[in-house]
């Protein structure tokens, strides 16, 4: 151990990683019993943050780690609604429905990849509003839908509603978890290693044998589940399915604000800025347009001053890392640092 | 039918008017401006307020919408566009898409829900038409909106070619660096770009504000549709733009027949189907999506 001390140490788990990591169980435990001690309303905000947690983090997988930014992934979101809402007509148990919907948008996600990963950049960006335009046209012919006018999940009816609000509560958490966990575990095998050389440069990983259009396409597909989960939760939370609602461009302007206020390409960012947004909207929900144009210009100008984000930032000045993904090489300095169990300041 | 086909093409002069803003910017700033409809939308309220509130006509307001949006583009190419295209390919996309929100909600804020138009205030020039041999019917308006694209189109093509700052833009288009050796000043040709793609922007705002309704969030349709006929027109000139908006306005005209609900359906299709064709043929990136009218017309 003491022989590393002089030459550049490469870590990956540091003291905090480990700390935080216990913190983050314990955040779950919590969590997970919360619904006994939160009011019915709280209950519901919480599950709707979870909710904005999975979308920040799969846009951020998707345009953060795969270069792949999108302003259509409201079609998954609207998708993993209305396909909740024809199983559940169907005659599937609603609860099951949620996630057997979001698998369908997930193996429809499939072949649409081969198409749209062929675009570049803005291309794919609007090209992908098409296809959620259209998927929304499309929807409203069902008969089933009614149009603008829309339907609602009615079978969700028979359980009474204090049961639907805590069972609904820790799907949500159950899936923001198992998303994460899924996320955070890609990152940092060795697909993690092919997603972020991707994101520093493609032309450069695909000559160094990086599968990019593969990997590309699993965080395509990835998302496309994620946030179909999502959908279909929101449609669980609200019960009522407007196609109009579902679809709509807005569901992207929220991922887009909270991964650039959180800081795009980095996991803990996506989060982080979920919060804030979850924040900003308990705060500032309640004042209508001026609360969108707050939104709006928020990412403008964090595009522009903040590019990295709030947690990138953070990690830039204070190289903290909560949930460590890659691996850092530290610089020895004066002081000889051991295995890593008490890392010096770097 | 042939009627219908006619109306087709001459509303395809709308959708080329729109688009070719959008492709112009790419070309030269490689940028995708996710807020042309949005601005498009801005300069048929800025027109519409002069009207209602001013007695301005629309076709004199131009003269003031026009040499404002020369400014705003002007302004948006040095304060936003500069400096997000120092980021990388991914935040111009970012900064445009926040734009746009910012856009349509103020617009929202200050002109409500309602929908609008510019109708009442051309006078008989909303309904006016010539009777074609045929008994064929033609808008006066829909008329003047193709030639005025056919026109916009031919001009900014002379532009590009034979005049210096044309050439410079272009220069800059194929390699800001190299431009910049030679003499040519990079950021004030983009510059340029932007203002001249943004006075077409407010032309098709215009256009868009007389011949049909808006509302604050029409934006997100219009950009689409821009986006539509020039991927579609893709291949070559800015010519290219006027045959993608045509192609786009028919097949919307032909969706509207086949069902209620289809036009917008048989244009979302045929853009899907000219990209799947081009993509299976072409066998490459899409580098050439939306293709340079510089390069072609050099």
């Amino acid at each position: 151990m003491s022989a590393v001390s002089s030459s550049p140490v490469i870590e990956r788990g540091t003291m905090t990683s480990r700390i935080a990591a216990i913190a983050v169980a314990v955040i779950i435990a919590l969590l997970a019993i919360a619904p006994q001690f939160l009011s019915a309303g709280a209950v519901d905000r919480m599950t709707a943050l979870f909710i904005y947690v999975i979308l920040a983090a799969m846009w951020n997988a998707l345009a953060g780690f795969g270069g792949l930014v999108s302003v259509g992934q409201q079609v998954f979101f609207g998708l993993g609604a209305y396909f909740t809402i024809r199983l559940a007509d169907a005659g599937l148990n609603p609860f099951a429905s949620l996630f057997v919907s979001a698998i369908v948008v997930g193996i429809v996600s499939w072949p649409l990849s081969f198409f749209m990963l062929r675009l570049r950049n803005g291309e794919f960006a609007i090209g992908m509003w098409v296809i959620a335009a259209l998927t929304h046209l499309l929807v409203n012919l069902d008969r089933l839908v009614q149009g603008e006018t829309g339907t609602s999940l009615i079978s969700l009816n028979v359980y009474d509603a204090g049961t639907r609000r805590a069972t609904i509560y820790w799907l949500a958490l159950a899936s923001m978890t198992a998303l994460l966990a899924v996320l955070f575990g890609l990152l940092r095998g060795s697909t993690g290693a092919a997603i972020r050389a991707i994101r520093d440069n493609e032309d450069a990983a695909a000559s160094v044998g990086v599968r990019v259009t593969g990997t590309k396409r699993l965080l395509f597909v990835l998302a496309a589940f994620g946030i179909g989960v999502a959908g279909a939760l929101w449609l669980a939370t609200s019960i009522t399915f407007q196609p109009k609602t579902y679809f709509n461009v807005q569901w992207t302007a929220y991922m887009i604000f909270m991964v650039l206020v959180g800081g795009i390409g980095t996991f803990e960012g996506a989060i982080l800025g979920a919060l804030v947004f979850f924040l900003i909207e308990t705060w500032f929900g309640g004042t209508g347009v001026w609360y969108l144009v707050g939104l709006g210009a928020t990412a403008v100008l964090f595009s522009l001053f903040l590019p990295r984000g709030l947690w990138g930032t953070i990690e830039e000045r204070f190289g903290l890392r909560f949930l460590p993904v890659g691996y850092r090489v530290r610089l020895p300095e004066n002081a000889p640092s051991d295995d890593g169990t008490a890392p010096s300041p770097v | 039918m042939s009627n219908q086909i006619i109306q087709g093409i001459l509303l395809g002069g709308y959708y080329a008017l729109i688009a070719c803003g959008l492709s112009f910017m790419f070309s030269v700033m490689r940028i995708i401006n996710l807020a042309h409809g949005s601005l498009a939308v801005f300069a048929a309220f800025a027109l519409w307020w002069l009207a209602s509130r001013y007695h301005i006509p629309p076709f004199v307001g131009l003269l003031i919408v026009l040499p404002l949006m020369a400014a705003i583009g002007w302004a948006l190419q040095r304060f936003l566009l500069e400096r997000s295209a120092r980021g990388g390919t991914l935040l111009p996309i970012l900064t445009t898409f926040g734009l746009a929100i910012v856009i349509d909600n103020m617009l929202f804020e200050q002109f409500g829900a309602d929908t609008r138009s510019l109708a009442p205030y051309i006078g008989s020039l909303s309904y006016a038409s010539w009777e074609w041999p045929g008994s064929i019917y033609v808008g006066k308006l829909a008329v003047i909106m193709f030639a005025t694209a056919v026109i916009l189109l031919g001009g900014l093509q002379l532009f590009l070619t034979r005049t210096r700052l044309g050439r410079s833009i272009r220069a800059t288009s194929e390699d800001p660096d190299t431009a910049g050796l030679v003499g040519v000043d990079a950021r004030r040709a983009n510059a340029v770009a932007a203002s001249i793609a943004m006075v077409t922007v407010g032309l098709a705002g215009a256009f868009l504000g007389m011949r049909a309704t808006f509302d604050p969030y029409a934006g997100a349709p219009q950009l689409l549709f821009a986006f539509e006929a020039a991927v579609i027109g893709g291949a070559g000139s800015l010519w290219g733009t006027l045959v993608g908006g045509i192609v786009l306005a028919l097949a919307q005209t032909l969706g509207a027949q086949v069902h209620p609900q289809g036009f917008l359906i048989g244009g979302h299709a045929v853009f899907l189907v000219v990209l799947f064709v081009r993509l299976s043929t072409s066998g490459l990136g899409l580098r050439g999506l939306l293709r340079l009218p510089s390069r072609s017309a050099s």
